[in-house]
C-alpha cells in the first residue's frame, strides 16, 4: 500500500528543496545600496510604458515623462512652481511689438552623438517641427515665421503674432533641441544634450538611462537610472514592497497608500498636476446647449462626496479648468456650489427633468469609478443616465474625441495649460464661445500682467457658463524609499526630472 | 499509417488558411483606428488620413491580406506600425520567454498530477483519495492569476523569500532568472495540475476496470506494480489528448499570470499591441499562437499512434 504514496512524497520534498533554495538565494540580494558612491543607480516604477522613443510621430505622456529634460533639453523649460526658467538658452530678449524673440545660447553643450549644440541646431529642430512632426502638439509652432541663427550662440525667432502661448509650448516637448545628425532613429536610439543618455530599452519591461558624463550643466547623481513599467497597479506596489524599485512614480490605486503612509521605510510625496478630471459635456447637443441643465449638472454633484469615492479624498477641488500652479489660478469652486434643490428647480425650468443622457466612459480607474458616482447623484437631481464603457485610449477616441457621439464622459486632460484647446467649437466639447475665445487671444497677445487679468476671466467664464463639470484635479502621489531625495512635490510639467535626484 | 499523416497534414494546413482570414478579419473589424491612437487626442483628420496612408491601411482589404500573408510565408513579419521596430525580432524575443513559462508550467503540472492522479484512482474509496480529489476540486476552481497573487503576497511580500515580480533572461542571471521563475511557474503549473489530475483519474479508473488488469492481479502482482506495468500506457492516450488542448489554456494563462507578474512575454506583448491598436503586431502575434496550437494538437495526433499501437493497424 505504501508504495502508492511514494510519488506524492517525492514530489513535496521537492517542492520543499526549491523553496528553501529560494529563500536561502533571496536573503542575500535583499540588502539595500544605501553605501554612498559615484555609480549608484535608481529604478522607478511607472504605469504607461512609452509605444515608441519618437515623440515627433506619436502622441502619449510616457515619451516626454522619459526623455525630456533627462536626454533632451529644451531653450527653456518650467521650474516645479510654474515659472519659465533658462535651459539651453541662458538667457532671452522679448522685442516691444513682442513679435521677436532673441535667445543667447549656451556655448558647451554636446549632443550624445558628439555634436556640439549651435543655433543651428536649434533652427533645425524649430523648423522641424513644421516639417517632419505628425503629432497634433506641432501646430504649436505654426504661430513662428522664421528662426535664424545669428551666430553659434545667438538664435532669433520671429512669430507672426505676439504669443506668450508660444514661449510656455517651448518647455514642453514640442520644444526639444535635436542634433542635425542625430535624427534618424528618433523611434530606437534618441540623441540629445541632457544629463542622461539613453542606455537600453527592454521592451514591455523597463528603459535604462545612463548618466551623461559630457553633459553641460552640473551631473546628476545616479549613474543608472531605470524606468520600470507596471499594467497592474497591485504588481507595482508589489515591487517596492519588496524591494525591486526604489519609488512608485504615479499611485494609480490611492486606496492602497495606507500599507506605504503606515510604514517608516517610506515616504509618500502629495502635490498637484495638471490632470484636471473632467465631466465633459457634449455642449451641440440639444439638452446640453441649454446653460440651465449644464449648471443643473454641476450643482447636482457633490464634488467632495465624489472624490471621497472615487479617489480615496486625494485630489483637490477646482471648480474651472485651471490648475493651482498656473499664474491665473483662482479657486472657482463657489460658482456653482452642491445644491441639490437647485438643480431640480434648473431641470424642472428646462423641461429636462427624466431626459436620458448617455455617459460614455473609457476604460480607466478613475473614469470607471467616478461615473458610478455621477450617475447616482445625477439621478437624485431627476435626469437619466445611461453608462456605458469603451476601451481606452482606441474605442474611446473614435467614438467620443472623434465623432463626439456622446453626451457625457470622464476623462483627465493632463495637457499643461490646455483650456483653449479644449473648449472650441472644433473639440469634442464643441463649446462654441466668441467671448471665451476673444479673452483667449487677448491673453495671448498682451504683456505678463494681461495676460494672467484675461485668463482669470477665460477660466471664470467657462465655469459660469458650466462648458463642463471639473470633478476634481489628479493628485501627484508618489512613494519612495525613505532617504530619496530631491522628488518633485507636483508634476506639472511633461518631464519626469531624474537629474534632481539623490540620496 | 501515411494515410494518417497525409489527412492530418491536409487538415492542419486547412485550419492554417481558415484561421489566417479569421485573425486578419476580426481585427479588420476591430473598432479603433491606429493612426489615431498614435496621433493623440487632437490630431486633425488630415493628419490622421496620411498616417493610414503611411501604414497602408488606405489598400484594399483584400491587397493588405495578401501582402501581410506572403509576407509571414517567407519569414517576413513586417514593422510595426508605432513603435517601428521590426516584429520578427520581438516575437522571437517574447516567445522565449513564454515558452519558459509554459514548458515549466506545463511539467510542473505533469509533476502533480501524474502521481496524484494516480493515487487517486487506486484509492478512490480510501480517505486519502477522497482528500485528494477535493483539495484537486479547490484547484481547479482557482484561475491562475489569483494563484499568483496568492503566492506573490505569501512568498514574496509577507515572507520575502523570491521576488514579487520581474524577468532576467537566464544566460544574464541564471540565479535570478530561477527564483523570478519560481511563482509564475507554479501559478501556471498548479491549477494546470489540478485540471489535469482529474484526468489522469478518470484515465487510471477506467484502465483499473480492464480485464486484462485484473488478470495480472490475477496471476499475482501487487495493485501498484500491475498499474506501473499494464495499465499506465493504456491510460496515457486520453491525458495525452488534454495535455495538447491544455496547451492553448496554458497559452491564456500566461498572458494573464505575464500580466501579474511583469514578465515581458507574449501576452503582453500581444496586449500592449492590442491597446496601441498596432494591427500587424497583433496579427502577427496572434498567428503565431494559432500556428503554435495547431501543430501541437498535430503532433498530438501523431503520438497517438506511437502510443497506441493498435491505431496504426486500423488505418
Amino acid at each position: 500500500m505504501k508504495s502508492y504514496l511514494s510519488p506524492v512524497v517525492a514530489l513535496l520534498g521537492s517542492v520543499t528543496l526549491l523553496a528553501a533554495a529560494a529563500c536561502s538565494a533571496g536573503s542575500g540580494s535583499s540588502s539595500g545600496s544605501s553605501s554612498p558612491g559615484a555609480d549608484q543607480s535608481l529604478a522607478i516604477g511607472l504605469v504607461a510604458e512609452p509605444a515608441s522613443l519618437d515623440f515627433t510621430t506619436t502622441d502619449g505622456a510616457a515619451i516626454p515623462q522619459a526623455l525630456l529634460g533627462n536626454v533632451y533639453n529644451g531653450l527653456v523649460k518650467q521650474d516645479e512652481s510654474g515659472k519659465i526658467v533658462p535651459d539651453l538658452a541662458k538667457s532671452w530678449t522679448i522685442s516691444p511689438d513682442r513679435k521677436t524673440y532673441v535667445f543667447t545660447l549656451v556655448d558647451n553643450a554636446k549632443f550624445t552623438n558628439g555634436q556640439p549644440f549651435t543655433a543651428d541646431d536649434a533652427v533645425f529642430s524649430i523648423e522641424r517641427v513644421k516639417t517632419a512632426w505628425t503629432t497634433s502638439l506641432k501646430s504649436a509652432m505654426d504661430v513662428v515665421q522664421t528662426a535664424k541663427a545669428v551666430s553659434p550662440t545667438e538664435l532669433q525667432v520671429t512669430l507672426t503674432k505676439p504669443s506668450n502661448d508660444w514661449l510656455f509650448r517651448m518647455t514642453t516637448r514640442i520644444g526639444a533641441m535635436f542634433s542635425k545628425t542625430g535624427v534618424d532613429k528618433l523611434a530606437t536610439e534618441p540623441i540629445g544634450t541632457g544629463p542622461y543618455k539613453f542606455g537600453s530599452w527592454k521592451r514591455g519591461d523597463s528603459i535604462v538611462l545612463q548618466r551623461n558624463d559630457a553633459y553641460w550643466g552640473t551631473k546628476p547623481h545616479f549613474g543608472q537610472v531605470t524606468l520600470k513599467y507596471f499594467k497592474d497597479p497591485t504588481a507595482l506596489n508589489n515591487a517596492l514592497l519588496t524591494g525591486t524599485i526604489n519609488v512608485i512614480g504615479t499611485v494609480q490605486a490611492p486606496e492602497a497608500l495606507s500599507q506605504f503612509t503606515s510604514n517608516d521605510k517610506y515616504q509618500v510625496i502629495e502635490g498637484t498636476t495638471n490632470g484636471e478630471v473632467l465631466l465633459s459635456f457634449n455642449n451641440s447637443r440639444p439638452v446640453l446647449s441649454d446653460i440651465r441643465v449644464r449648471s443643473a449638472i454641476r450643482a447636482a454633484i457633490d464634488h467632495k462626496a465624489l472624490v471621497e469615492t472615487c479617489w480615496a479624498g486625494r485630489g483637490k477641488l477646482i471648480g474651472s479648468m485651471v490648475p493651482p500652479t498656473d499664474p491665473w489660478y483662482e479657486d472657482l469652486t463657489s460658482v456653482t456650489p452642491y445644491d441639490l434643490p437647485k438643480a431640480k428647480s434648473l431641470l424642472q425650468a428646462a423641461g429636462a427633468t427624466g431626459k436620458t443622457l448617455r455617459l460614455r466612459l473609457p476604460t480607466l480607474p478613475y473614469a470607471t469609478s467616478c461615473g458610478q458616482v455621477v450617475k447616482s447623484q445625477l439621478e437624485q437631481a431627476g435626469l437619466k443616465v445611461q453608462i456605458d464603457q469603451l476601451e481606452f485610449p482606441a474605442a474611446w477616441l473614435t467614438a467620443v474625441l472623434k465623432n463626439a457621439d456622446y453626451d457625457m464622459s470622464i476623462i483627465a486632460h493632463v495637457e499643461p495649460r490646455d483650456l483653449g484647446a479644449v473648449f472650441n467649437a472644433k473639440y469634442y466639447t464643441r463649446y462654441d464661445d466668441p467671448t471665451l475665445q476673444q479673452a483667449l487671444a487677448a491673453a495671448d497677445a498682451g504683456d505678463e500682467a494681461t495676460q494672467v487679468s484675461e485668463m482669470k476671466k477665460a477660466a471664470r467664464r467657462l465655469s459660469e457658463q458650466a462648458a463642463a463639470d471639473w470633478l476634481f484635479l489628479i493628485p501627484n502621489l508618489m512613494v519612495a524609499d525613505k532617504d530619496l531625495k530631491g522628488l518633485p512635490k507636483n508634476a506639472i510639467t511633461e518631464s519626469l526630472d531624474l537629474s534632481t535626484l539623490s540620496r | 499509417m501515411i494515410l494518417r499523416l497525409v489527412e492530418r497534414t491536409a487538415v492542419l494546413l486547412v485550419s492554417l488558411a481558415v484561421s489566417s482570414v479569421l485573425v486578419f478579419g476580426f481585427l479588420a473589424v476591430l473598432p479603433g483606428d491606429p493612426a489615431r491612437v498614435a496621433l493623440g487626442v487632437n490630431a486633425s483628420d488630415e493628419a490622421v488620413a496620411e498616417l493610414r496612408r503611411q501604414f497602408g491601411l488606405d489598400r484594399a482589404l483584400t491587397t493588405q491580406y495578401v501582402d501581410w500573408l506572403t509576407g509571414l510565408l517567407h519569414g517576413d513579419f513586417g514593422t510595426s506600425y508605432i513603435s517601428k521596430a521590426e516584429i520578427g525580432p520581438q516575437i522571437t524575443d517574447r516567445f522565449q520567454v513564454t515558452l519558459w513559462l509554459v514548458v515549466t508550467g506545463m511539467v510542473i503540472a505533469l509533476l502533480v498530477a501524474a502521481p496524484a492522479g494516480t493515487v487517486m484512482a487506486a484509492r478512490h474509496r480510501k480517505l486519502s483519495g477522497l482528500a485528494l480529489s477535493a483539495f484537486s476540486q479547490v484547484g481547479v476552481a482557482v484561475p491562475a492569476f489569483l494563484a499568483g497573487i496568492l503566492l506573490i503576497m505569501l512568498f514574496a511580500v509577507k515572507l520575502g523569500w523570491l521576488p514579487a515580480n520581474g524577468w532576467t533572461p537566464p544566460a544574464e542571471d541564471p540565479g535570478m532568472f530561477l527564483r523570478q521563475l519560481i511563482l509564475p511557474a507554479l501559478s501556471l503549473g498548479l491549477v494546470q495540475g489540478a485540471v489535469l489530475t482529474r484526468y489522469v483519474r478518470s484515465a487510471v479508473l477506467d484502465v483499473l476496470r480492464e480485464d486484462y488488469l485484473r488478470t495480472a492481479r490475477a496471476k499475482g502482482l501487487r495493485p501498484f506494480p500491475a498499474l506501473w506495468r499494464h495499465g499506465l500506457r493504456n491510460a496515457a492516450v486520453p491525458v495525452v489528448t488534454v495535455l495538447g488542448l491544455q496547451l492553448a489554456t496554458l497559452l491564456i494563462g500566461a498572458v494573464v499570470v505575464e500580466r501579474v507578474f511583469v514578465i515581458p512575454g507574449l501576452g503582453s506583448l500581444l496586449l500592449d499591441g492590442v491597446s496601441n491598436r498596432d494591427l500587424l503586431l497583433v496579427q502577427d502575434v496572434v498567428m503565431v499562437l494559432v500556428v503554435a496550437v495547431l501543430v501541437v494538437n498535430f503532433l498530438v495526433d501523431l503520438l497517438y499512434v506511437a502510443l497506441d499501437p493498435r491505431l496504426r493497424v486500423s488505418r
